[in-house]
């Protein structure tokens, strides 16, 4: 079989290039990251005809050459290295119709590197509409490239781009201008001292400031003739090379592009006069949340309650067919109540995904960053943070990653030591058990419950904390750094369904794998601790209860031996020992192992209480009601109560309970000082809140 | 006193003179702030800031202090 064809896809954001990535490949991908970075990497197969295949590689979205992003640069490394596993045999720039001029801008320089490029025109459904008329012929011929015309919204021209694909050997690799010939006497010195190599890859080396692997810096930044040029010298040859790339595209559009200005206008700004108007811009943002935060509550429910008696009931069953027998238990008692815990949340957390990815895929979310800049920028962030601390509803793993774009050091910064205050989804799981057992289910009116009211409370408390704290290290952070704010501001789309639902299941399955990982091993050990006893309290325990007390029914005399047999337990003892550190805040010893345990990640508390209770316990029983039926030791009366558990729903609220978080923080920060302030210090206030909280309401 | 971008009202036009300081970024000079361009003020946020702007077709915004330094001629 012939080897693949090696293709990079590459474009300017708002393209649709991961539309054209998701026609080529179907559900053909992966998603992974690039080794060392975090930058996500998506490759995808196509298969062309006769058993030729595409090796699809979806490089990060960039606007032109000149990297300013770790994403960006990613893309220069592998356009440059000849050498690299990945270097493309034919490029694939995606452009979008109504936005050729700026999108061409990039293709020049793609064409510079004399690599086969194909050039794709999406969204070509839109021409007719907007009154756009192209001439291809004579783009073709101008810009020495072979044209494919595409609607990844209606799913045509997509074969016209696979057969270019396969015969991207008759690609021309010649550049489509002289872009270099601004300074004239700078580039033919340079070309004399470097005679072997292109003249276009130098001055991207010297320019960019991109850790080349195969390529020596240090050699071409040292030699005299480059220390002619200041910084700042060089970057009014970088403009002088904008201006001369533009001069071209203008004069090829001029030629071959007709639009009709009158059509051109209409539907975007009708919208952007409401969407962006100074009063109900906002409100129709914070209606937007109201209404999502009420539907990710009440819409779940359903699936939610199949799902938690579906594993009940699976427990059920394999006891009652299998032997038993320790293997046995630790399967219906460790295994399936531990992981029922996080499948439980599969449905919310896809309803997260699935409307932050509509708000991205919509073009809303770059109104939201217009919206909310001034205000954000009070607090020492910018209105591009808002989009990390809207999808650290999701993840706040993602939402650190997408602090990139934020200009500004000292903003960027600060959003990501905010980012974790805000409410992620695997706080859900613990605040959805605990609502559900201590604020009564009530309505008011007949729209808005007690219940999804306080979720949407703690959701603001997430937001309203990482402000203050924005505030807070703004004053404190004493850091200069230049801020300049540049966003594109994309037209209105109806999302892509495709899109969407696939971005919704990827990442899905990486939160339940990722955490399913950590919650498998947890709770094995868990249960393991609380199956063996350290002495012979434990193994003695029916002998010591039926001695003690006498006059019990059958069934209740059970219940007593379960729950004397787990406090001499490992874990029994190991709760015990912080007892006095948790009691102060209205919990108990197992509340307590839930909370060292969710240290890893917050959702194992759930899974790590189902996995507790349900040792020794004999009815088919759904983790929620096992938790209200917890006793407190002290006190009496339910365990579970107002003021245990708002405090606890605010211990959650504050603590930074995720290692994968932590390191992400590390990772993008290049230091281990951030993290360890984060944990220190949110920790800290964690516990004084619930504390405070515990001690006036109880 | 020279007209820049941050004098423009709401839906009116200009063009663009000439880039002189190197502290606009480049990524603005790529989306198609350049000299000969038109550029209309589209809409702003409360307190004049940000600015969403099109420029050379492409619709973007930016903060006012940036905005203050692209010298224009109104049309």
């Amino acid at each position: 079989m012939a080897k693949p064809i090696k293709v990079s896809l590459l474009g300017n954001p708002n393209t649709g290039k991961t539309s054209v990535f998701n026609l080529l490949t179907g559900l053909n991908q992966q998603v992974g990251n690039y080794p060392g970075i975090t930058v996500e990497k998506k490759e995808g197969v196509c298969k062309l005809s006769k058993g030729v295949k595409a090796h699809i590689l979806d490089l990060p979205g960039t606007y032109s050459l000149n990297a300013s992003s770790l994403d960006e640069n990613v893309v220069i490394e592998l356009l440059l290295n000849k050498n690299d596993i990945d270097f493309p045999d034919v490029a694939v720039v995606v452009s979008d119709v109504e936005n050729l001029k700026r999108n061409l801008l990039l293709f020049t320089q793609i064409k510079d590197l004399e690599i086969p490029t194909i050039l794709v025109i999406n969204m070509a459904d839109r021409m007719k509409r907007r009154g756009i008329t192209l001439d291809i012929p004579l783009l073709e011929k101008e810009l020495n490239t072979k044209i494919a015309l595409v609607s990844a919204r209606k799913k045509e021209g997509i074969d016209t781009l696979k057969a270019l694909i396969e015969s991207y050997t008759l690609l021309p690799k010649t550049p489509c201008l002289q872009a270099l010939s601004f300074a004239p006497d700078y580039f033919k010195k340079l070309q004399k001292t470097f005679p072997n190599q292109s003249l276009y890859k130098l001055w991207l080396v010297i320019t960019q400031d991109v850790n080349f692997r195969k390529v020596d810096k240090q050699e071409y930044v040292t030699t005299p003739d480059f220390k002619i040029k200041s910084e700042s010298e060089l970057k009014r040859l970088q403009q002088k090379e904008t201006i001369k790339r533009y001069q071209f595209i203008n004069n090829v559009l001029k030629k071959a592009l007709v639009i009709d200005e009158k059509a051109a206008t209409g539907m975007r700004a009708k919208l952007d006069k409401i969407l962006t108007h100074q009063f109900w811009g906002y409100f129709i943002f914070f209606g937007i949340l109201l209404v999502i935060f009420q539907a990710i509550y009440d819409w779940s429910s359903y699936p939610m309650d199949m799902i938690d008696e579906a594993f009940a009931w699976l427990s059920e069953t394999t006891k009652s067919i299998l032997p038993s027998g320790p293997f046995v238990d630790l399967i219906t008692e460790g295994i399936i109540p531990g992981l029922g815990g996080i499948v439980i949340f599969i449905p919310q957390i896809a309803f997260l995904f699935l409307f932050i990815s509509i708000l991205e895929e919509s073009g809303y979310m770059s109104r939201v960053v217009f919206l909310m800049d001034r205000i954000m920028r009070r607090f020492g962030l910018s209105g591009k943070s808002v989009v990390p601390l809207v999808s650290g509803t999701a993840c706040a793993i993602p939402a650190v990653m997408a602090t990139r774009n934020i200009e500004s050091w000292k903003e960027r910064l600060i959003t990501i030591l905010v980012v974790p205050f805000t409410t992620c989804s695997a706080r859900l799981p613990v605040y959805l058990i605990i609502i559900a057992l201590v604020i009564p289910d009530k309505k008011i009116g007949w729209i808005f419950g007690y219940q999804s009211l306080t979720l949407m409370f703690l959701y603001f408390l997430g937001f309203a904390t990482a402000i203050a704290a924005a505030w807070l290290l703004h004053r404190i952070l004493k850091m200069k750094s230049t801020s300049y704010f540049v966003i594109e501001m994309p037209d209105y789309k109806i999302p892509l369904f495709k899109n969407v639902i696939i971005n919704v299941v990827e990442k899905t399955k990486a939160f339940v794998l990722g955490a399913g990982k950590i919650i498998l091993a947890i709770s094995i050990i868990l249960w393991v601790l609380a199956s063996y006893g350290p002495n012979e309290n434990f193994s003695n325990a029916q002998e010591i209860v039926t001695g003690q007390f006498t006059d019990l029914s059958e069934e209740e005399q059970k219940k007593k031996i379960a729950s004397y047999k787990l406090e001499h337990s490992f874990i029994g003892y190991a709760g015990k020992a912080i007892e006095p550190l948790v009691a102060p805040l209205g919990y108990d010893w197992k509340i307590g192992i839930g909370i060292i345990s969710s240290f890893a990640a917050r959702e194992v508390f759930v899974g790590t209480l189902a996995t507790i209770y349900s040792v020794g316990s004999e009815e088919d029983e759904t983790i929620k009601n096992r938790m209200a039926a917890e006793v407190n030791p002290v006190l009496g009366g339910p365990l579970f109560n107002f003021a245990s558990g708002i405090s606890l729903l605010l211990f959650y609220a504050f603590a930074m309970q995720c290692m994968s978080t932590l390191a992400i923080v590390k990772r993008e920060t290049n230091s281990w000082k951030w993290p360890v302030i984060q944990l220190v210090s949110m920790s800290i206030l964690a516990y004084g809140v619930a504390l405070i909280a515990y001690q006036i309401l109880k | 006193m020279k007209t820049t971008i941050a004098h423009l009202k709401r839906g009116q036009r200009a063009l663009i003179k000439e880039i002189t300081s190197d502290r606009i970024p480049l990524k603005l000079l790529e989306m198609g702030c350049l000299p000969g361009n038109e550029v209309e003020l589209i809409q702003t946020a409360p307190f004049q800031c940000p600015m969403y702007l099109m420029i050379n077709g492409s619709h973007l915004a930016i903060r006012k202090d940036i905005a203050a330094q692209i010298e224009v001629q109104i049309i």
